[in-house]
């Protein structure tokens, strides 16, 4: 069993525009059972962090409880890090992000972290559209406590057990939608050339980016009749198009002339030219959106891709007015304006 | 690409960098191995077989291993595979010949003739003995060994280490003729052997005999190799204080050196072409220099310069190296005045040359233009079927470990010729590929990858190693040296082993791998897919392990170049597509099927 990673790394492989390489964002050897889909969403998000040329050490990596929740131990070593207790991620990263607001936050979370017993939690801070991006390793189960179905489970899922799932699942997406999520989308661990370019783009988005990655347990939830194994989802998945995601200040080398093109601008000027099946949807429109899924659900297919963007919505800190520069950075003076200031305050209460 | 046959035993063996380059395929890794776990004597039979001096050969092998290593592309140095094969030498225990093949009372009635006693003849009566030959062997010296005993100092090879090992092999029971040179092919053939074989290497140390003041200076120009031979015998005792070595072979790095070790202060080595371009391993320029022996390069000779018929110096002409497009190097004057160097004797280490004056025209024993004999491709038989030939003398001067395959190969050929059998019903390489699992996540071998660098070896004090040339001057690696060096091995013949039926395509291998070898992607050509994989693949000669279509339509695409056999991504694959297998390649030997 090996504990620790070789420390040799393949010596061709080049660096990133801000200078790091691969191995800088990595981190610890996964403990995750051998084949868990958690691991290749992990590998992605290190991709998609390397390829973004993202700073290690402005990134925060935070998460509930769970196999998933277990991710900021095996990425991102160099990355600040806050492991909370069940269910409770989005309430430390809505602290967080408001005292500092300069920072990347990467929301990892679990189905049963999120959908079970954060589902209060998950709801609020979609609705505030928290400044994030909030990964669920979605599985179908509760992995860690040995594979119960979750609330995501598809009602007639059958996991290892071989007892059917009998209730109702949720799906976290259209939720996130009809809560103001400015930008959904929904992968799969199996397939890296739609997920890396999908976080590389909620990276880029400012406002809640929500994204729902089936994941395969191995374990206990990839049996051929279970609706989140490697096989099943590879059978019946659809994506709403291919994407190009063009991150700000990077040349755009490919023509886009054809109609079915959609080309959605981000906050930060990046663009994610979406080339679709249907022409007619836009993936700016929360009802199509929903519908969408819907309807692909209706049919017995998972649709992925980009779901939604809405690259005109506010997040939590315009909405609030909050410091625009970190609370550990304002000075006495700024914190305690003195009397004069408070005078004034109680004047516009008068 | 074609899914890879992993079935073709070449195809894991090219995997093992260093048992492929080794000349005699010497199964490195499963040694350095037995080294980590103190099983010396193991270790040191694994080398007997293939390499019959690991003694020897872990102290002056020209180690083509080494370069081919994977470590040395994984980090800055190779494993010091060559030094740990001295690590097993030292630590076997004596009476290690118990393990040796009996030697049948009853002879095979086939008599078998070895001319000169280098490692070439050697490896054939060691091949042959057991098999019931009788082996008679030939050498105009006075004890068995060729140039490892005429040539190499015994500074680097003690005499001791030397007798051992060909003492191991004269005892299986040669009939020896020492200090008897043959003169005549022709009465050798008309004595009742079945086979013959020609190791007499290339005895003649190349001239320059139409440099002027060569005649006049005579008595203070040496031939290097006889000048060696002559130190060995205890004919040379001493040297004058300024002594000139010509040439940039190894072989000047013996002589320059123990022309130190005889009273030589002022030892210049000089050189035709640019120092990079020097013919000598790099460590026997390394340890030249560590004994105050500068280079001089880019110096051709000109003239001995001779004064009353006593040698004071010679002259050179400064020349420039030019590369033309193809890269071909010529030497052009610089145009700068000659150089002078005085010195009181000069030895000419300038090449070395076949001979066969004693092998009569008529006997139908052809040489090619170069004077080296024309053998059977791959079977060392000369035009004459009965006389086989090998080392030094089938191919012109190279080393050692080539001498010893060619007696393998050679010997081989002696036995099928012997037996009635055709040549070319040669036995094949014993392979086996045997899986490491041992419970969930664990191995049989020790997975664990070392960073430490290469250890040095330690070496004895100079000053001292300088006043005796009987002195061995490197001390080896202790055991404690030894052990963390040979964890520094990949254990390259542990394979990676996939099996395209169990693979889910979940992608952990691919994360999990450190060094990104690992791949998913649509098939191509070679040239196609190794410009698309995870990481640059652009050491050609590394193989593309390449597998059957998968459910999804990709392959699986490894490249092995820098695969440290970590087993990693058969630890997180959860259905054991990758499997972690020792892979055990074994060359032929005489007598086997
Ligand atoms: C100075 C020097 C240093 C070297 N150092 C190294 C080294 O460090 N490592 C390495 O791997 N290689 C080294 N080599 C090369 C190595 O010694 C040879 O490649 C190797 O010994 C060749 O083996 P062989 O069996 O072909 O013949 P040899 O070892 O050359 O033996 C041939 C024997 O045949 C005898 N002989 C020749 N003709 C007759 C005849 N007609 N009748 C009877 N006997 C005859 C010769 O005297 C000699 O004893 C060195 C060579 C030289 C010159
Ligand atoms: C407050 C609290 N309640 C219950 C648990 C037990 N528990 C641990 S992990 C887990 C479910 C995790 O499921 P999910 O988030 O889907 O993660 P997975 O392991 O499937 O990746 C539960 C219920 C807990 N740790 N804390
Ligand atoms: S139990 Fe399931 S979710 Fe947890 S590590 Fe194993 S495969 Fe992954
Ligand atoms: S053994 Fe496997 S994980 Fe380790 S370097 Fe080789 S391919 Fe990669
Ligand atoms: S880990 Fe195993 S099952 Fe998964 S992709 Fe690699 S070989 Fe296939
Ligand atoms: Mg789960």
């Amino acid at each position: 069993m090996t504990f620790f990673r070789p420390s040799f790394r393949h010596p061709q492989l080049p660096a990133n525009q801000a200078g790091y390489y691969l191995r800088d964002y990595e981190g610890g050897i996964s403990t995750l059972c051998a084949g868990c889909g958690h691991d290749s969403i992990n590998g992605a998000i290190i991709q998609a962090c390397y390829e973004l040329s993202l700073e290690p050490h402005r990134i925060v990596k935070l998460s509930g409880i769970g196999c998933s929740s277990k991710s900021p131990a095996y990425l991102l070593s160099a990355a600040h890090g806050f492991n909370s207790v069940h269910g409770r991620m989005p309430s430390i990263v809505t602290g967080a992000n408001m005292a500092n607001r300069e920072l990347l936050y990467l929301g990892i979370s679990g189905d049963g972290d999120t959908a079970s017993i954060g589902m209060g939690q998950f709801v609020h801070a979609v609705r505030r559209n928290l400044n994030m991006v909030y990964i669920v390793m979605n599985n179908g189960c509760y992995g860690l406590t040995k594979g119960q179905y979750s609330a995501t489970a598809d009602k007639g899922s059958v996991g290892k057990k071989g007892e059917p799932n009998l209730l109702e699942s949720i799906d976290l997406c259209e939720i996130a939608i009809q809560l103001g999520a400015g930008f959904v989308g929904r992968s799969f661990s199996g397939d890296k050339q739609q997920l890396v370019p999908l976080l590389k783009a909620a990276m880029s988005h400012i406002g809640m980016a929500f994204i729902d990655v089936i994941s395969p347990c191995v374990t206990f939830n990839n049996t051929p009749t279970s609706t989140k194994s490697y096989h099943w989802v590879r059978e019946h998945s659809e994506a709403t198009s291919t994407f190009d995601f063009v991150p700000f200040r990077q040349e755009i080398t490919t023509d886009y002339e054809n109609g079915s093109t959609e080309a959605v601008t981000l906050h930060d000027h990046s663009v994610i030219y979406l080339h679709k099946k249907d022409p007619e949807v836009a993936v700016t429109d929360r009802r199509q959106a929903v519908d969408a899924l819907e309807e692909h659900k209706e049919e017995g297919l998972i649709l992925t891709g980009v779901l939604y963007v809405d690259p005109e919505s506010e997040d939590t800190h315009t909405i609030l007015n909050t410091s625009e520069r970190p609370l550990n950075s304002l000075e006495q003076a700024e914190l305690c304006p003195g009397s004069a200031a408070l005078k004034e305050i109680n004047e516009e209460l008068r | 690409m074609k899914p890879t046959d992993i079935n073709n035993p070449e195809y894991f063996h090219r995997v093992i960098d260093c048992q492929y380059a080794c000349p005699s395929h010497t199964p490195v890794p499963e040694y350095i191995r037995l080294i980590s776990e103190k099983r010396y004597d193991d270790a040191y039979m694994i080398n007997w077989i293939s390499n019959v001096f690991p003694g020897i050969l872990g102290r002056v092998c020209d180690r083509p291993c080494e370069p081919a290593c994977r470590r040395g592309r994984v980090e800055r140095e190779a494993v010091a595979i060559c030094r740990l094969k001295r690590v097993a030498a030292d630590n076997r225990e004596a009476g290690i010949e118990s393990r040796f093949p009996k030697i049948p009372e009853e002879k095979n009635g086939k008599k078998v003739a070895l001319i000169g006693a280098g490692p070439a003849s050697l490896t054939v009566a060691r091949d042959l003995l057991p098999l019931g030959y009788t082996v008679d062997l030939y050498d105009d010296q006075s004890a068995g060994g060729g140039f490892m005993r005429t040539q190499v100092p015994s500074f680097r090879l003690p005499e001791k280490v030397l007798n051992q090992e060909v003492g191991y092999i004269l005892d299986m029971g040669v009939r020896t003729f020492f200090n008897h040179y043959i003169s005549s092919m022709r009465s050798l053939l008309a004595r009742d052997y079945d086979a013959l074989f020609v190791g007499t290497g290339a005895p003649r140390g190349r001239d320059l005999p139409d440099l002027p003041g060569r005649r006049e200076g005579a008595a203070g120009i040496h031939i290097g190799i006889d000048w060696l031979a002559g130190v060995v015998f205890g004919h040379v005792r001493s040297i004058g204080r300024k002594v000139l070595v010509l040439g940039g072979g190894n072989t000047a790095m013996d002589c320059c050196r123990t022309a130190r070790r005889l009273g030589g202060e002022d030892v210049r080595v000089v050189v035709r072409s640019p120092l990079a371009e020097m013919k000598a391993s790099p460590w026997e320029i390394e340890d030249a220099r560590e004994e105050d022996i500068p280079f001089y390069e880019n110096h051709l000779p000109v003239e001995f310069v001779v004064e009353q018929g006593q040698l004071k110096g010679m002259r050179f002409e400064k020349v420039e190296p030019r590369y033309d497009d193809q890269g071909k190097r010529t030497l052009v004057p610089s145009g700068e005045p000659l150089v002078l160097m005085e010195c009181d004797e000069v030895i000419l280490a300038v090449g070395q040359l076949n001979a066969f004056p004693w092998i009569e025209e008529d006997l139908g024993i052809e040489f090619d233009q170069w004077g080296l004999p024309v053998l059977g491709e791959g079977t060392f038989q000369s035009s004459l079927e009965r006389v086989f030939f090998g080392g030094d003398a089938a191919f012109g001067p190279r080393n050692i470990i080539t001498a010893v395959a060619h007696g393998h190969g050679a010997a081989i050929s002696i036995d099928l010729f012997c037996s009635g059998r055709p040549l070319t019903e040669r036995p094949g390489p014993k392979v086996s590929l045997l899986s490491q699992k041992m419970g969930v996540h664990d191995w049989l071998y020790h997975n664990q990858i070392a960073d430490d660098l290469r250890q040095a070896v330690p070496t004895a004090d100079r000053t001292k190693t300088l006043r005796d040339r009987l002195m061995e001057v490197e001390l080896g690696f202790d055991r404690r040296l030894g052990h963390t060096e040979a964890l520094r091995c990949l254990n390259c013949d542990i394979q990676t082993v996939f099996r395209v039926e169990e693979c889910i395509e979940c992608d952990a291998c691919v994360d999990a791998c450190p060094e990104r070898c690992i791949n998913f992607t649509a098939n191509g050509t070679e040239e196609d897919l190794r410009r698309r994989l995870l990481a640059p693949a652009r050491e050609l000669s590394q193989a593309l392990y390449v597998s059957a279509e998968l459910p999804t339509g990709r392959v699986m695409v490894k490249d092995e170049n820098l695969c440290l056999h970590c087993g990693i991504c058969a630890e997180r694959c959860p259905t054991s597509a990758w499997e972690m297998q020792k892979f055990s390649y074994q060359s032929p030997q005489a007598g086997e099927k």
